[in-house]
């Protein structure tokens, strides 16, 4: 019963995404179509700056990229 | 050449594979050419990055970057165990979406190759718009093999493989404010060490009191990373953006990387201002002096894989020209930009000094990187 009723639950939820209203319209966009809004607005450069960051740091990934490169001393 | 840790992940990766941009709309054609170069701690890389895209239908795109690292190396691994070096690294990708209605699948190829080591990528990714285009998900999965060697033994082959698996959520929240959510799983299967660094033991029969023996990782690692930014745009047009990322991994490497950047456009111009600072602990099998010889099942004294802080004060400055346009070419920009870095590490020391052991300083880096690069969109 507990099973049917999750599944009821989430078939409802999934539903209810489905009449999701935009609540930014798109005419309501043009700030963030503005250039100086985009999350990466040079791939090549950001792309090398992270290269240099998992080169001297442990850690790796999840910082928008999902690149990297070598780790040369 | 001397290497860390092989990261994967390449330059294709995030230029195909972004979560960070929207399904329905393929990228802009651009090419993008650009000089860069990092200063620090003895070693100096620099050369050229080049990135051509180009729409060949309304639902296709391709890419293809050519990325060169020119290395000369007098790090402190390398005068305190081995000698100076230069090199060279070059590498390929080539990439391409498709885009179909709101859902946009990549897929790339990188190459890398250096005199001891080589290291091929494939890439894949689909990203979907949904509700009303506020929101993109992407699912991305990348595999990648590598080949290590060492350049004073013919017979050294060792291979690694690595996966990469990552789910992306871009989110516009209001009219003014985007975010994304970024979630990173990297395992790694392999010979994962430097074939060439040494670790430190203390050795009575030394005249130094240490003496150096070969460095010896764990055949696997599995990395995850979960990263949130937000951009804001402010009232008289600038943006301000904030990021966190959390990262841990099977070698007890945690990590909290926070970052705040600000851009204000002026005219033609447009001036960023980044400061980015990052803590992690150390590896589990990390020392910098080890107590004997073969102390451990493994050991290593990467610098980076030492308990650490890092700083970083990025300064960037575009100007864009051709606003009119000129024959084929939209628009153009030139772009500068520096990155200072300041990184303490918490355990690795600097034996270059001639200390006597056990007082020698703490190592502390400070590395310059310049970008100069020109994009054009056509």
């Amino acid at each position: 019963m507990a099973r049917l009723l999750l599944a009821v639950s989430v078939a409802g939820a999934l539903s209810a995404c489905g009449n999701i209203e935009p609540w930014v319209k798109p005419y309501e966009r043009d700030r963030l179509a503005d250039p100086i809004m985009f999350l990466d607005a040079d791939p090549v450069s950001s792309a090398y700056i992270y290269h240099v960051y998992e080169a001297r740091e442990g850690a790796r990934g999840g910082e928008g990229t999902a690149g990297g490169g070598c780790g040369c001393n | 050449m001397r290497r860390h840790i092989q990261y994967l992940l390449t330059v294709a990766v995030i230029i195909t594979m972004s979560p960070l941009s929207l399904a329905g709309v393929l990228p802009d054609d651009r090419s993008d050419i650009l000089y860069h170069q990092y200063v620090g701690g003895g070693v100096e890389i620099d050369g050229p990055s080049i990135l051509v895209r180009k729409s060949v239908s309304k639902n296709v795109s391709l890419a293809a970057n050519y990325y060169v690292d020119l290395v000369s190396s007098a790090s402190i691994d390398v005068v305190t165990t081995a000698s100076p070096y230069t090199e060279e690294r070059t590498q390929y990708s080539l990439s391409g979406d498709y885009l179909r209605g709101d859902t946009m699948m990549s897929f790339g190829f990188t190459s890398s190759e250096e005199s001891d080591f080589d290291a091929t990528t494939y890439n894949l990714s689909i990203a979907q718009d949904m509700f009303g285009d506020l929101t993109t998900l992407t699912l991305s999965y990348a595999y990648g093999d590598d080949t290590v060697r060492r350049s004073d033994d013919p017979g050294f082959f060792r291979d690694n493989t690595r996966q990469h698996y990552g789910v992306g959520v871009t989110q516009i929240l209001t009219k003014n404010l985007i975010s994304a959510l970024n979630f990173e799983v990297i395992t790694d299967e392999g010979f994962l060490n430097n074939p060439y660094r040494s670790v430190r033991y203390e050795d009575a029969g030394s005249a130094l009191g240490y003496s150096f023996e070969p460095e010896l990782y764990p055949r696997t690692r599995t990395s995850t990373a979960i990263g949130l930014r937000a951009k804001y745009f402010l009232p008289y047009r600038a943006a301000l953006e904030a990021q966190y990322r959390y990262f841990t991994d099977t070698w007890d490497i945690n990590s909290h990387t926070f970052s705040i950047g600000y851009t204000h456009p002026w005219n033609d111009f447009t001036f960023s201002a980044r400061y980015r600072w990052h803590d992690q602990t150390g590896a589990h099998f990390f020392s910098d002096l080890f107590s004997r010889s073969e102390a451990t099942n493994f050991r290593g004294r990467d610098k980076e894989l030492s308990p650490l802080t890092s700083q970083t004060l990025k300064f960037s400055v575009a100007y864009e020209f051709l606003s009119n346009g000129a024959g084929f070419l939209d628009r153009g920009t030139v772009n500068l930009a520096y990155d200072h870095l300041m990184i303490d590490y918490d355990e690795f020391r600097d034996i270059s000094t001639g200390a006597l052991l056990g007082d020698e300083p703490l190592y502390h880096l400070d590395a310059n990187v310049f970008q100069l690069f020109f994009s054009f969109w056509y």
